[in-house]
This record gives structure tokens, C-alpha cells and sequence, in this order.
């Protein structure tokens, strides 16, 4: 007895030895994206287009003769939780880069850890400005802030004549922020703003707020939120008989998803979107997102998911192509080599410019914009 | 004018399904005194139950309701028989604190077996609503509606003019001269605990379809039910009712009116002055349960 207890903590310390080496075998990319919540759908979108990043990588031998293994934790849609998530990423698991955490509340809640623990990120999703013009040279972001959105959809603000719009938008950092840079735009080019109004990340019933948009005086409604709650102000707003021109903004919108739930009020919608997975041949690189979308459908994923999920396929591309330049997997070396990289994402070079104040800057890449109309049940491309 | 008529209509709508979550919780709170923080896993069930039934198994939609209901009693009385049964007598402290085990156990269950991302359900209903002047409704709403006003009727009935709802009142009032009566005292506990566990699986089952399902749903249905027996008065069924229109009316007036961004606060600052003011709750019993 005594002796079969002597070996317990034996065997248990040759295991943890023995995974601790095989461990080292590998490069570890932490990833930090709600899985449940209120977000669950849109993170669980891009943590499988990371695994096809990563699967693709490993195929053609890994980088610096290792294979690449994402560790990858749910943020729970909560900013507490992806604080703790990072820090546990960081701190337990030992990953030297991370890639998240999808949400712009979520990612300003990891920013402060990426300074304490010297660990630079990937920010593939978030929009909010703050990201990156608060000083955080740990911050390295592949999506477009929500003033490059805004500036992109100027050109085409006279096309659609708007004289008067109201705004539907999450209530945290991405969809205040979206609210704020879409009026200073707007306001510049006379149009003029009449509601604002705001919903909860986990509000299920936005019937009061779309009564009150119903009765106002604006003939368009600009809405940011997630595919999740979008839904739904589709339906409640079909159920209220609201008639008016809805653009949606964030590249969250998944619109084939909302053409199969939102049916008739679905048509006529407008979408800015960051990725064009239904016109491959328009995208920057159509060699690549041709592959990525015929693995998407391989691995049995609905492509209404593609316009979410790209991002993780180019976050961890990036990641990857970071470490390789950088020749080891520290942190302090990936830093410095996410300046230097170039690389052909789905939607655009990926370069990293400087953005935010001297000396702490924060690197911030230029992806496209793009602005799709959904016309009976199709998704048509406009041009911006 | 419009607008305000509007937000009635949306009132009336919102608050029968909060009435219905609402009556559940007071019979398990209010009138069994166990706090019950399985009621949101169980409205959670409900709505599983719905998109299993419709979409798994490719039955009717209606023929899920009922089937949703009896699988949320049923799952009820297991919690009461393995979980309650065994901590009768014991201090509420130990109580909730089970509870709260459990509510986290089945969270996490629900998670596991359907996963993170929500799922819609598809309704019999037609897409275009009903229109009425200025003011228009989903059918699937009204249909909604006129679900929870049945289920509410059925358990006042249920409560007020039946035998077991006589021996309910009887032994939460007083459970040992209930028992020298002759009421079956445990066979009142758990049905007691089904019933209020099978209207958290129908107001999930009514709802789930109306929104979409996903496993912490039933958290802030939770949050909102608590508040609701609190507004109406602990036991009280009427009240229940009442509170859950009061609730939804101070939401939809105060989303419209004073600022959307505060909408699920509204109901709260209400429970706080109901609370200061009259601690018992707006329409409190003195002695009498039910």
C-alpha cells in the first residue's frame, strides 16, 4: 500500500515532465474570444477559422520547424472574464502572443494585462477608436476601426440622398463608438441626426426602441450590434410594421443569416462588411479566400458564418507570419516583428501602420470596406 | 399618439409572459420558501424542449408546448425529490446555497449538450403581424399572450378552487396540523415544486421561439421573476400577475420615454422604492397563502 502510494507522485511528475517537453514541441497561440454569451456565435465563427489558419500552417510543417497549437479560452462575452482569461493565457499556459477578444469592451478590458505582462496581441474583430489611440504599443489590429468604416460609407451617403437617420447600437464600447464617429461623419455632410438609441449586450426584446424609431421623423436607421440580437431587430422590427431603410455597420451581420431568419424584411437592408465571401473574385486575394471559404464548407460550417470567421483565419496567419519573422516565440521579439511583416490577408494587406501617442504606439493595419444591399433574398455588392 | 399606443400593445404582450414567469417563482419562493435559483434553468429547459420537439424530432409546434410542460414538471419533482427533500428543515442558508449548485450544474449541462450558439425555432405563424390602425403585433406574440393568460387562469383555478390547492395553502401555513389533517404533506411539496418548475418550462417554451435560445437565457428571466414576486408580494398570484405588468410597463415607458440604455434598470429602481415603501411587497397577504 505504502509503495503504491510512493509511485502515485512518481508516475504524476514523469507525466507532468513528460508533458512539459512535449509542450515545448510546439508554439502556443493563446486565443481569447466569447464562446457563450451573448456573443457566442460570432466568437465560435472565428475560433474555427483560426483552426483552419492553424491546420493550414501544420500541414505545410509548422513555423520554425514546430507545429503552431492555439490554447484557445472562452471570454464568456464578459470583460472581467477576458481579463482573467488573458492573464491566465499568459501566466499558466505560457503563450508568448495572444489573438482576441473579439468585442471592443472585451478587448479594452485584456489591454491593461498585454502591459503588465509585456505580451502583444492580435486584435482581429474589435472597432472601438480607443483601441488603438490610447497608447497601448502591445495592440496590434487587423479590423477597421469604426471612423474607417464611417469615412469608407462617406462616399455614398449622397447616393442614398439621407437627410435624416436614428441609431440602434449595443450599448458599450463598439456600438457608442460606432454612433459617435457615423455622426461626426454625417453631420459634416448636413445630414441630421435624430435618435439615438442603445440596447444591452444581452437584451432579448428591442420592441421600445424600435416603436420609438418607428414614430420619428428619419427615413434610415443605422444599427450595430452582433448577428445574434440583429435577428431580432429584424423580426421585432417586421412585427412592428417598421418601414424604414436599416444599414447595418460592424461587420458582425452574418447576412445570410439574416436573409434565412429575417425572410421579406430582409430586402432592401444595407451591410458594411469587412470581407466579400460571396464574390471571391472581388476580394484583394481570391486565391485565398476561394481556399478558405472551400475549407470552411468542408469542415461541414454553415457559410453564413464566413464573414465572421476570416478574421481568425487571417488573426493567426498573422500571429504565425510574426513569429516566423521574429525567428523565436517571445514575446518582446513577436512585438518588434509585427512591425516588419506583410502579409496577403483575405481582405487586404496586412501591414501595421503607427496610430495612437508618440512612443507607445499601437499598430493598426488598413483592411477594406465593403457595402452590400440584400435584394430579394440576394446579396448584391455596391460600390462604395 | 401612435407611439404611445404602441408601447401599450407592446406592454400588454411582454407583460403576460412576465406574469407567467412571475406566477411560477411565487408558488416556489413565495409560498414553499425555498429561493429558487433553478427557475431560470428550468424557463432555459422549456425553451430547449421547444427547438428538441419542432426541429429534432419534427413535430408540431403546438404538440411542443404540452410536451414542454410536462418535461418541466417532471424535471421539477426530481429536484424536489434529490435535492429538497433530503434539506427539508434546514436553514435557508443551505438551501440556496444548493440551489445555486444546482442552477450552475444545469447551466453548464445545457451548455455542454446544445452549446454556446443560440438556436431559433421555426413558428406556424405568418410573418407579416397584424395590424391595427397605427399600432401592429406578431400573431406568434398574441398567440403568446393568449398562452400565458390560459396557464395564469388554470393555476389560480388550480390554487384557489381545488382540493390540492386547499392542502397547499394548508401546509405551507401551517405544515404539522396540515399533516394531522391528513394531507399527504411530501406528495404537496414536490407537486408543488413541479407545478411552479412546468410554468418556468412553459414561459421558456412560449419564449424561445419569440427570441432565440441559448444556454444563460434564463438569467436575466431570472433576475426579472425575482423582481416581480418581490413587487407583488410574496404567495401572491394576483399580484405576481400585476407586478409582471407593472414590470413591463415601466420598461417599455421608460425604454421609450426616459433613455433605452437604462431599460432593464427601470424595473429595479421600482422594486427599490417598493421596497422602501412598502417592504411587503404592493399587494402583500397578511396571513393567508395563496
Amino acid at each position: 500500500m505504502t509503495r503504491a502510494l510512493g509511485l502515485v507522485p512518481a508516475v504524476a511528475l514523469a507525466a507532468a515532465l513528460f508533458a512539459g517537453a512535449a509542450a515545448a514541441q510546439t508554439i502556443k497561440i493563446g486565443v481569447n474570444e466569447p464562446l457563450t454569451g451573448a456573443f457566442a456565435a460570432s466568437g465560435t465563427y472565428v475560433v474555427n477559422g483560426a483552426k483552419i489558419a492553424a491546420d493550414e500552417i501544420n500541414a505545410k510543417g509548422g513555423i520554425l520547424g514546430k507545429k503552431i497549437e492555439l490554447v484557445i479560452e472562452d471570454n464568456k462575452s464578459n470583460p472581467t472574464e477576458a481579463a482573467a482569461v488573458a492573464e491566465k493565457l499568459i501566466t499558466s499556459d505560457k503563450v508568448p502572443v495572444l489573438m482576441g477578444a473579439w468585442g471592443s469592451s472585451l478587448t479594452l478590458a485584456v489591454m491593461p494585462k498585454l502591459i503588465e505582462y509585456e505580451t502583444p496581441m492580435v486584435v482581429e474583430t474589435s472597432s472601438s477608436g480607443k483601441i488603438t489611440t490610447t497608447g497601448n504599443p502591445f495592440i496590434f489590429r487587423i479590423s477597421p476601426p469604426s471612423a474607417v468604416e464611417a469615412a469608407a460609407f462617406k462616399g455614398i451617403v449622397d447616393k442614398l440622398a439621407l437627410k435624416k437617420v436614428d441609431f440602434l447600437v449595443i450599448n458599450n464600447d463598439w456600438g457608442r463608438g460606432t454612433a459617435e464617429d457615423f455622426s461626426k461623419m454625417m453631420k459634416d455632410k448636413g445630414i441630421s441626426i435624430g435618435l439615438v438609441e442603445t440596447m444591452d449586450q444581452g437584451a432579448q426584446d428591442m420592441s421600445a426602441q424600435l416603436s420609438k424609431i418607428k414614430s420619428s421623423d428619419s427615413e434610415t436607421v443605422i444599427v450595430t450590434t452582433a448577428v445574434d440580437q440583429l435577428t431580432l431587430i429584424f423580426k421585432q422590427a417586421a412585427a412592428l410594421g417598421l418601414k424604414k431603410r436599416i444599414i447595418t455597420t460592424g461587420g458582425s451581420q452574418n447576412p445570410d443569416q439574416i436573409i434565412a431568419q429575417a425572410g421579406a424584411a430582409a430586402n432592401g437592408t444595407m451591410h458594411l462588411t469587412t470581407f466579400l465571401p460571396w464574390f471571391p473574385d472581388k476580394t484583394p486575394n481570391p486565391e485565398a479566400t476561394s481556399y478558405f471559404i472551400a475549407e470552411w464548407k468542408k469542415r461541414g460550417f454553415e457559410f453564413a458564418g464566413c464573414t465572421e470567421s476570416f478574421r481568425g483565419y487571417d488573426g493567426i496567419r498573422t500571429v504565425a507570419a510574426a513569429i516566423e519573422k521574429a525567428g523565436k516565440a517571445e514575446p518582446a521579439a513577436i512585438k518588434a516583428a509585427f512591425w516588419d511583416i506583410k502579409l496577403k490577408g483575405l481582405n487586404g494587406d496586412i501591414v501595421f501602420r503607427k496610430s495612437g501617442p508618440e512612443g507607445k504606439e499601437s499598430g493598426q493595419s488598413q483592411p477594406n470596406v465593403y457595402l452590400i444591399e440584400i435584394n430579394e433574398g440576394k446579396v448584391e455588392m455596391k460600390t462604395l | 399618439m401612435s407611439e404611445f399606443l404602441q408601447h401599450l400593445v407592446n406592454m400588454l404582450v411582454l407583460g403576460g409572459t412576465y406574469a407567467l414567469l412571475g406566477i411560477g417563482l411565487t408558488l416556489i419562493f413565495g409560498i414553499m420558501n425555498v429561493v429558487n435559483f433553478t427557475h431560470g434553468v428550468l424557463y432555459t429547459f422549456g425553451a430547449y424542449i421547444m427547438f428538441i420537439v419542432v426541429h429534432q424530432l419534427g413535430l408540431n409546434f403546438f404538440l411542443a408546448l404540452p410536451v414542454a410542460v410536462l418535461a418541466g414538471w417532471l424535471l421539477g419533482a426530481a429536484i424536489e425529490l434529490t435535492l429538497l427533500r433530503p434539506l427539508r428543515g434546514s436553514d435557508i442558508d443551505t438551501t440556496m446555497l444548493v440551489m445555486i449548485g444546482a442552477w450552475i450544474a444545469m447551466q453548464s449541462g445545457a451548455l455542454w449538450i446544445w452549446g454556446g450558439v443560440a438556436k431559433s425555432v421555426a413558428t406556424p405563424f405568418p410573418e407579416a403581424p397584424l395590424v391595427l390602425g397605427p399600432v401592429s403585433v406578431s400573431w406568434l406574440r398574441l398567440f403568446v399572450l393568449a398562452a400565458a393568460a390560459f396557464l395564469i387562469l388554470v393555476t389560480y383555478l388550480l390554487i384557489n378552487r381545488t382540493r390540492l390547492g386547499r392542502a397547499m395553502r394548508a401546509t405551507f401555513q401551517d405544515h404539522d396540523t396540515a399533516s394531522l389533517m391528513g394531507v399527504n404533506v411530501d406528495l404537496i411539496y414536490t407537486s408543488t415544486f413541479a407545478i411552479g418548475s412546468s410554468l418556468a418550462a412553459a414561459a421558456g417554451a412560449l419564449l424561445g421561439p419569440v427570441y432565440v435560445i441559448f444556454p444563460q437565457m434564463g438569467d436575466l428571466a431570472a433576475v426579472k421573476a425575482f423582481a416581480i414576486v418581490i413587487l407583488g408580494g410574496l404567495g401572491n398570484i394576483t399580484g405576481a400577475v400585476i407586478g409582471g405588468f407593472i414590470l413591463a410597463l415601466a420598461e417599455e415607458l421608460g425604454a421609450g420615454y426616459v433613455s433605452s440604455g437604462y431599460r432593464d434598470a427601470m424595473g429595479f429602481v421600482i422594486i427599490i422604492a417598493v421596497l422602501i415603501f412598502k417592504p411587503t411587497g404592493l399587494f402583500a397577504r397578511s396571513e393567508r397563502v395563496g
